[in-house]
């Protein structure tokens, strides 16, 4: 079986995962409670959209 | 291999796809609006709005055509006899689509999709003119902003 030759060095490895970063979600505030939420959802902590359509925020689980 | 396929099939054989799509309407028109997943909800919108329209012709052809689909007697007589005639002035746009959070288990988006009321002011206009107006506004702060600085 085809086997590593070398170990790969600290700086190989960190090389490599530089691109593996993970980038944050785009958020917006709730124009209701100023909570950060996710653009164009409805808010998950006081259940509305655009300032109405209120839900249950239990209906979001 | 069958190229520009646009139609959803959700994993599913045509008469199971076909079932799934009757009983969504059926509960939309029953329940006025319901949780399910943004795909699924954005692929019922076409099926809904189809049988609304076929309510406000509202003639036997219609009705039994209506039926072919939803296959529930007392949901068709609801939505030929309640639902459809709040429609009487809207050209298309019956339902609405609000994204919600996502299910715990898969992570699914998932989505709310519901019957507009009548007395709801068309959203489209509304929608453009915020638009323009932050649009607006973000160009009079940076203004401010340079004035400032």
């Amino acid at each position: 079986m085809p086997n590593p030759k070398k170990r790969h060095s600290k700086t190989r490895r960190n090389k490599r995962r530089s691109h593996d970063a993970l980038s944050m979600p785009a958020l917006s505030l709730c124009p209701q409670c100023g909570e950060p939420k996710l653009p164009h959802h409805i808010c998950p902590n006081c259940g509305t959209y655009k300032g109405r359509e209120v839900i249950k925020s239990k209906e979001l689980s | 291999m069958r190229h520009n396929r646009d139609e959803k099939r959700f994993d599913r054989r045509v008469g199971h796809l076909r079932c799934m799509m009757a009983n969504m309407t059926n509960s939309l028109f029953l329940h006025g609006r319901i949780r399910t997943t943004l795909p699924k909800a954005k692929e019922l919108r076409s099926f809904a709005e189809n049988m609304i329209t076929l309510g406000k012709q509202g003639d036997t052809s219609a009705r039994r055509r209506a039926m072919s689909f939803m296959r529930d007697k007392s949901v068709v007589a609801r939505l030929f006899d309640e639902i459809s005639l709040k429609y009487k002035d809207r050209n298309g746009g019956y339902t609405r689509i609000l994204r919600a959070d996502s299910r715990p288990g898969d992570s699914a988006d998932m989505a709310l999709i519901e019957l507009i009321e009548s007395g709801e002011a068309k959203e489209e206009k509304k929608g453009k003119t915020k638009k323009a107006t932050s649009r607006k506004k973000a160009e009079a702060s940076v203004k401010q902003g340079k004035k400032a600085a």
